[in-house]
C-alpha cells in the first residue's frame, strides 16, 4: 500500500533530484529491488485449496507469450524512465503505467492458472509482486513528491486510485485472484465488519471530541491542572491494547450484570462497549493535547484585543481561539481517527466486529487470503482518512494566518 | 470626562496601583508615563475593567463602569494594544466590523463606517478591505488596529503602547495621525507608554506613575518646569529641560506681530506648526537671528527672534 504514501502530507520541500552522472539514484534502486523481485521470487502462488501451501510461479510462467512479452516491456520501458528520466510528470506516468500492468498481470496469471468454473483452487499474489507492487508505489510516491502537488490535487489523486480500483473490482478483473474469491464467500460478512468498522472509529472518535475537546480548553486555562491531566492520559496511552481491552471486561461485565439499563442498552463485558471505551480513552490524548497546543500558539494580544472590543469569554473562544487553533486540532484527531481504524482491527478479539474478524480469522485458519480480506480494507480506509485530513489542515493553514 | 477615584489594584504579594486618583478631561490626551512595572497598563485596563480594580472607581461621563456587565461596558470603549492584537483569519474589514457587528449594527452601516475609517487612516478601502492583516505593512496594521477601535465611535479610547512595535520614522507619522484624528472625532483619549518623548509629542496632560503611585499629573509644561521630585525630573531630562519646554510652543502661538526681519535676504521661513524648538535649532545652523513664520497659505503673518525664543525657554 506505500503506493498511497505520497498522498500523505508532503514535505516541507521536495527533495532535488538526485542524479549522478545521469543515472537516478533511487531509481536504480527500485530497478533493482522489482527486478529481483521480479525474477528471483514467485510472482503468485498455486493452491489447491485455500489453506495448502501452494507451489510458486514466476512471471513468465503463468503468462501467455504475448503477455508476457508485453508485461516485461512495460516494466523495462519503466525502469528506463526510472533510471534516466529527471521529468516528474513523465516519472509518475510510467510508474502508473508499471502498476497498472502489474495488476493485470496478477488478474490474468489468476484467470490463466484457474480451470473453468473451478472454486476450489487459489491463486494468490506472491512475494514478487508485492515487491514490484512496493517497487512501483515507491516510484510513484517520489515522483508526486517532487510534483509538490495542493491538498485539491492530493484529494483528486486519491478519488481516481479509489476509483479505479473500485471500477476493476466492479466488473470483476480480479475475480479469480484468491483475495476476491475469499470475498465472493465472505459478502455479506464484509459488508457487516465494513459498516462496524467505520462505525467504531467514527462514535468513538466522536465521543473522545466531545469529551477532549473541552477538556483541552480546560487545561489551556488553568495550566496548573494541565500537566496532572495530561500524565494521566499518557498512562492510558501506553496500555497495550489487548491489556486495555482486558481491562475493561471486568467493570462493564458487571456493569451489564448488575444494572439492567446498562445492559439493555447493550454495554457488555465483550463486544463493541469495552472496543468503544478503550477506543475513546485512547482517543483523548491526541486531541487534549493538540488543543492545547492549538491554544498555545493563538497570539495573546489577538485574545486581549478580542476582550478589550467586548467579546465575552465564549464568544473569544468560539470565533477567535478555537477557529485559530483549529489546523492543530484537526491534525490531533487525524492521529486519532487513523489510529483508531488499525485499533479497530484488534477489538475482533473481543467481538467488536469490524475487518479484524477476517484477519483473526485467517489467523486461526491459517487462511492467508481472509487475513488479506481484512488488512486490505483496514490499510485502504486508514489511508484515505489520513489523506482526506491533511488536506483538510492543510487547506485551513493555507487561509490565513 | 474619566473620573478615576482611589483606584487601587493589589496582588498576592504586591500592589500594582496604589489608590490613584484623576480626571481625564473630554476631548484631550492624557498620556500616562511610567516604567515597566510602574502600574501604568494596569491602571489603563481598570478603565475598561479588563483587570478588576480591588478597590475604588472609574466613572465615564459621570456613570459608574462598574453598573453594567464588562464586556458591554467595553463595546464602549475603544482599545489599541502594542503589536495591533488584529484577527489573522478575518479581513481587514471584517477586523474592523467587529465591535459594530457585536452591537448589532446593520451591515450598510457597518461598510460605510469602515470605508470613512480607512479613508480617514489614508488606506484606500477598495485596495484594502479584503485584505488580511499578514498582507498589510507593520503601519498598516497599526492604523487598521486604531481604526477598529474607533469603529463604534466610542466616546473613549484606552491606547497601550500603541506605537511601540513600530520603528522611529513610522512612530512620529503615527503619532501624527492620532492627533488628527483625534482633532477630527473628537475622542477622548487615554494612552500609556514608557516613552516620554511621546509624552510630550501626544499629551495635553501627562501622568507620570511609578511603583503604582500616581507622581505628578499635569500640563507638560509644568512637568518641565514644576517636577514634582527627583524622578519626573529625571525623566523630563534635566539636561535638556528647557529644549523640551520649547519643543511644546509652535512658532504659530510664540510669534511676534510680522515686520520683515532685518538682512532677511535669504531669510529663514518656518511654517506656524514648528515648535520653537525646531525654528531655534534652524537658526542655529543657518546662522540667522530671524525667522519668518508662514501660515498655511504660505502668506507671512508673524516673526521669531532668537531672543524672543530664548525668553520661552525659561520657567515663567
Amino acid at each position: 500500500m506505500s503506493t498511497l504514501g505520497f498522498l500523505l502530507r508532503r514535505p516541507a520541500s521536495a527533495r532535488d533530484t538526485e542524479a549522478v552522472a545521469g543515472i537516478d539514484r533511487l531509481g536504480a534502486l527500485l530497478t533493482l529491488v522489482g527486478a529481483a523481485g521480479l525474477l528471483l521470487l514467485p510472482f503468485v502462488a498455486f493452491k489447491a485449496n485455500r489453506i495448502v501451501p501452494g507451489d510458486t510461479r514466476g512471471l513468465v510462467e503463468v503468462l501467455p507469450t504475448w503477455g508476457a512479452l508485453g508485461c516485461w516491456a512495460t516494466l523495462a520501458t519503466v525502469a528506463a524512465v526510472a533510471l534516466l528520466v529527471a521529468n516528474a510528470p513523465l516519472r509518475l506516468g510510467a510508474a502508473l503505467a508499471g502498476l497498472v500492468v502489474t495488476a493485470m498481470a496478477l488478474a490474468g496469471a489468476a484467470n490463466a492458472l484457474t480451470p473453468p468454473h473451478d472454486l476450489i483452487v487459489r491463486v494468490a499474489p506472491g512475494a514478487g509482486f508485492w515487491l514490484l507492487l512496493a517497487s512501483l508505489g515507491l516510484l510513484a510516491t517520489d515522483a508526486i513528491t517532487r510534483m509538490r502537488p495542493g491538498p485539491g490535487v492530493r484529494v483528486l489523486l486519491l478519488a481516481l486510485f479509489l476509483g479505479l480500483a473500485g471500477l476493476a473490482l466492479a466488473r470483476g478483473i480480479f475475480d479469480n485472484v484468491s483475495v476476491m474469491r475469499e470475498y465472493a464467500v465472505n459478502a455479506a460478512a464484509f459488508a457487516l465488519a465494513a459498516r462496524q468498522h467505520i462505525l467504531l472509529s467514527l462514535g468513538s472518535l466522536g465521543a473522545a471530541v466531545i469529551v477532549a475537546l473541552p477538556l483541552g480548553v480546560f487545561c489551556h486555562r488553568a495550566p496548573r491542572l494541565q500537566p496532572g491531566v495530561l500524565s494521566a492520559l499518557n498512562i492510558i496511552q501506553t496500555i497495550p491494547s489487548i491489556a486495555l481491552f482486558g481491562i475493561l471486561m471486568a467493570p462493564l461485565g458487571a456493569l451489564a450484570a448488575h444494572v439492567p439499563l446498562a445492559a439493555a442498552v447493550g454495554i457488555r463485558g465483550i463486544g463493541a462497549a469495552p472496543a468503544v471505551v478503550a477506543l475513546f480513552l485512547y482517543s483523548l490524548l491526541p486531541i487534549v493535547a493538540n488543543t492545547v497546543a492549538g491554544l498555545k500558539r493563538v497570539s495573546p494580544a489577538t485574545v486581549e484585543a478580542a476582550l478589550g472590543m467586548g467579546m465575552t469569554r465564549w464568544q473569544t473562544l468560539m470565533s477567535v481561539e478555537l477557529v485559530l487553533a483549529l489546523p492543530v486540532i484537526l491534525t490531533g484527531i487525524r492521529i486519532v481517527l487513523v489510529q483508531n481504524i488499525g485499533l479497530v482491527t484488534v477489538a475482533a478479539l473481543i467481538g467488536g466486529g469490524g475487518f479484524g474478524t477476517f484477519v483473526f480469522g485467517g489467523i486461526g485458519q491459517a487462511a492467508t487470503d481472509l487475513v488479506l480480506l481484512g488488512a486490505i480494507p483496514t490499510v485502504v480506509l486508514a489511508f484515505s482518512a489520513a489523506v482526506l485530513l491533511d488536506a483538510l489542515v492543510e487547506r485551513l493553514e493555507r487561509v490565513p494566518p | 470626562m474619566i473620573v478615576i477615584e482611589s483606584l487601587t489594584k493589589r496582588y498576592e504579594s504586591m500592589t500594582a496601583v496604589d489608590d490613584v486618583s484623576m480626571v481625564v478631561e473630554r476631548n484631550s490626551i492624557t498620556v500616562v508615563v511610567g516604567t515597566s512595572g510602574s502600574g501604568k497598563s494596569t491602571l489603563l485596563r481598570m478603565i475598561n475593567r479588563l483587570i478588576e480594580p480591588t478597590s475604588g472607581r472609574v466613572l465615564i461621563d459621570g456613570r459608574d463602569t462598574e453598573s453594567e456587565a464588562g464586556h458591554v461596558l467595553r463595546r464602549r470603549i475603544g482599545y489599541v494594544i502594542q503589536g495591533h492584537g488584529l484577527f489573522p483569519h478575518r479581513t481587514v474589514a471584517e477586523n474592523i466590523g467587529t465591535v459594530p457587528r457585536l452591537l448589532g449594527w446593520e451591515e450598510s452601516r457597518i461598510r460605510t463606517r469602515t470605508a470613512q475609517l480607512l479613508g480617514a487612516l489614508q488606506l484606500d478601502p477598495g485596495q484594502y478591505s479584503e485584505k488580511y492583516p499578514h498582507q498589510l505593512s507593520g503601519g498598516q496594521q497599526q492604523r487598521v488596529g486604531v481604526a477598529r477601535a474607533l469603529a463604534a465611535e466610542p466616546a473613549v479610547l484606552l491606547m497601550d503602547e500603541p506605537f511601540g512595535a513600530l520603528d522611529p520614522i513610522i512612530r512620529e507619522k503615527a503619532q501624527d495621525d492620532l492627533l488628527d484624528i483625534q482633532r477630527k472625532f473628537g475622542t477622548t483619549i487615554v494612552l500609556v507608554t514608557h516613552d516620554i518623548d511621546e509624552a510630550f509629542r501626544l499629551g495635553d496632560r501627562v501622568a507620570v506613575m511609578s511603583a503604582g503611585r500616581l507622581i505628578q499629573y499635569d500640563r507638560p509644561e509644568v512637568l518641565v518646569t514644576r517636577p514634582a521630585d527627583a524622578l519626573v525630573a529625571r525623566m523630563t531630562g534635566s539636561a535638556e529641560r528647557a529644549m523640551r519646554l520649547l519643543s511644546l510652543t509652535t512658532a504659530g502661538e510664540a510669534a511676534l506681530p510680522f515686520s520683515a526681519c532685518e538682512a532677511a535676504a535669504d531669510g529663514v521661513v518656518v511654517p506656524t506648526s514648528a515648535s520653537l524648538r525646531e525654528v531655534l535649532s534652524e537658526l542655529l545652523w543657518r546662522g540667522s537671528e530671524c525667522a519668518t513664520v508662514l501660515d498655511a497659505d504660505g502668506t507671512p503673518c508673524g516673526r521669531l527672534t532668537v531672543a524672543s525664543i530664548m525668553a520661552r525657554g525659561r520657567p515663567s
